[in-house]
């Protein structure tokens, strides 16, 4: 099979990678660059564990092959910290154990990180709806809702 | 069995040639837009490699203007791209609404229109809006372009009437003009991300005195393709479109519906409630009519 050559940005570095013409971006990030902070949870679509910033809007990598990768940027969880140390949200996340086994984590941390960029003092109900394409099994959800809340809160004005 | 293969032609002349010579040495293709159906079927029930024809790169199935005549929807853009379009909204609510209704936010960063129509499902949610709104598909292929309206598109259960050698442009959709509003309705058991038991789009046109003079109803998943369904229409061209009007053609959309049974619903249930749908769907256009 020929192998597709894909030049894309990933957290801000120019990356080259080989891909077959069917790999997901999942399997690209995970396997072709070695960044397995993104997790694969149904490969459909469904649960949102698998979610990145693609050119700036969040998309389930599962759903996009990695050839469509090229000439993108890609944000995923491996990008959300900085030298300074966690985010806030993945700060609040902690405080407040809005995760359990931490597989669906990384999917909620880069969701919720798109919605406050976009809408930085969401109500309960938009958060709701906006992490509803991320499914999480431990939790039951109260408490990433208010990890949310919490950090949207504290970006509005730091402490 | 060939081997899989992508390609992301940059202009329709090209994947034009593409899908024919690939028709023509019998290559298996595949076109993919936002990919959130294709990318899941072809690692469930259908896993035969193929050339992959990602359609995104061209400027045309890009292509949104909003015209005095016409809305132009390139069978590319993400629903939330045109979700986001205050304009766009404004004019088709009913249709913006039905594409905003399919999928998680992951999903609507992908999920186009143009990729709900050639998925052609029964129950699509943007074709009865389509539908309602006249829409016609803009398609492109070996022979030149060629339109229909979306209510001839879909042939069967995932079938629709394009060749091989053609693919999907865009949409044109009549731009309202005064007096007219649209409204989709689906049923679904949850309150978002599900598949529709039944769903009904409407679009009507007011005159000053508030009487329709213009009507369509396309309703979804209660027959084997999504219906266009003329005798709704008539029973609200001419009226008020009041409870009486809307009751007439909930009972042509019941009529009309020939569904299946299945753990989404049963066929009882879903040609009552297609009638529902139609009667809530039209009393939303008729309010959106009136304040347009």
């Amino acid at each position: 099979m020929a192998k597709v050559h894909v030049s894309t940005t990933v957290n801000g570095q120019p990356m080259d990678v080989l891909v077959e013409p069917n790999d997901s971006l999942l399997d690209t990030l995970r396997d072709g660059l070695g960044l397995t902070g993104t997790k694969e949870g149904c490969a459909t679509g469904d649960c949102g564990a698998c979610s990145v910033m693609l050119d700036g809007r969040l998309v389930c990598s599962c759903l996009v092959l990695g050839a469509e990768a090229e000439g993108k940027t890609i944000d995923t969880i491996e990008g959300v910290a900085d030298s300074d140390g966690l985010h806030v949200i993945q700060q609040k996340f902690l405080e407040h154990a809005a995760l359990q086994c931490g597989i669906c984590t990384p999917g909620f941390i880069v969701a919720a990180k798109a919605l406050l960029e976009k809408n930085p003092n969401p109500d309960e109900t938009t958060i709701r709806y906006w992490l509803a394409g991320n499914l999480c099994r431990c939790t039951g959800y109260d408490k990433i809702v208010r990890a949310v809340q919490d950090a949207a809160n504290e970006l509005a004005s730091p402490a | 069995m060939g081997d899989y293969a992508y390609a992301a032609p940059t202009t329709v002349d090209s994947t034009v040639e593409l899908l024919s010579s690939s028709a023509s040495s019998g290559t298996r293709t595949q076109v993919l837009a936002g990919g959130t159906d294709v990318l899941v079927q072809m690692r469930s029930i259908d896993r035969v490699p193929r050339l992959i024809v990602d359609v995104k790169q061209l400027a045309e199935t890009n292509a949104l203007s909003i015209g005095e005549d016409e809305i132009y929807i390139g069978a590319a853009i993400p629903s939330a791209i045109l979700n986001e379009n205050a304009e766009l909204k404004g004019k088709l609510p009913g249709l913006i609404e039905s594409a905003d209704l399919i999928g998680s936010t992951q999903i609507q960063g992908r999920a186009t229109i143009g990729g709900n129509l050639c998925n052609s499902s029964p129950a699509g949610d943007t074709i009865p809006a389509l539908i309602a709104n006249s829409a016609v598909c803009h398609i492109v292929g070996a022979d030149g372009e060629r339109n229909v309206p979306v209510e001839d598109f879909v042939t069967g259960v995932g079938t629709n009437c394009m060749a091989d050698h053609e693919f999907l442009l865009g949409l044109r959709v009549p731009a309202p003009k005064g007096n007219t509003g649209d409204a989709y309705l689906r049923f679904i058991p949850r309150t978002e991300m599900d598949i529709a038991v039944a769903g009904a789009g409407v679009r009507v046109t007011l005159d000053d005195g508030g009487t329709c003079t213009a009507a369509r109803v396309g309703i979804g998943a209660v027959a084997p393709t999504p219906l266009l369904v003329p005798d709704a229409a008539d029973a609200l061209i001419g009226t008020q479109v009041d409870d009486e009007a809307l009751n007439a053609a909930a009972a042509a959309c019941s009529a009309a519906a020939s569904p299946i049974s299945d753990k989404r619903g049963t066929v009882e249930y879903r040609i009552k409630v297609v009638g529902v749908l139609c009667k809530r769907a039209g009393a939303i256009a008729r309010d959106r009519a009136k304040a347009s």
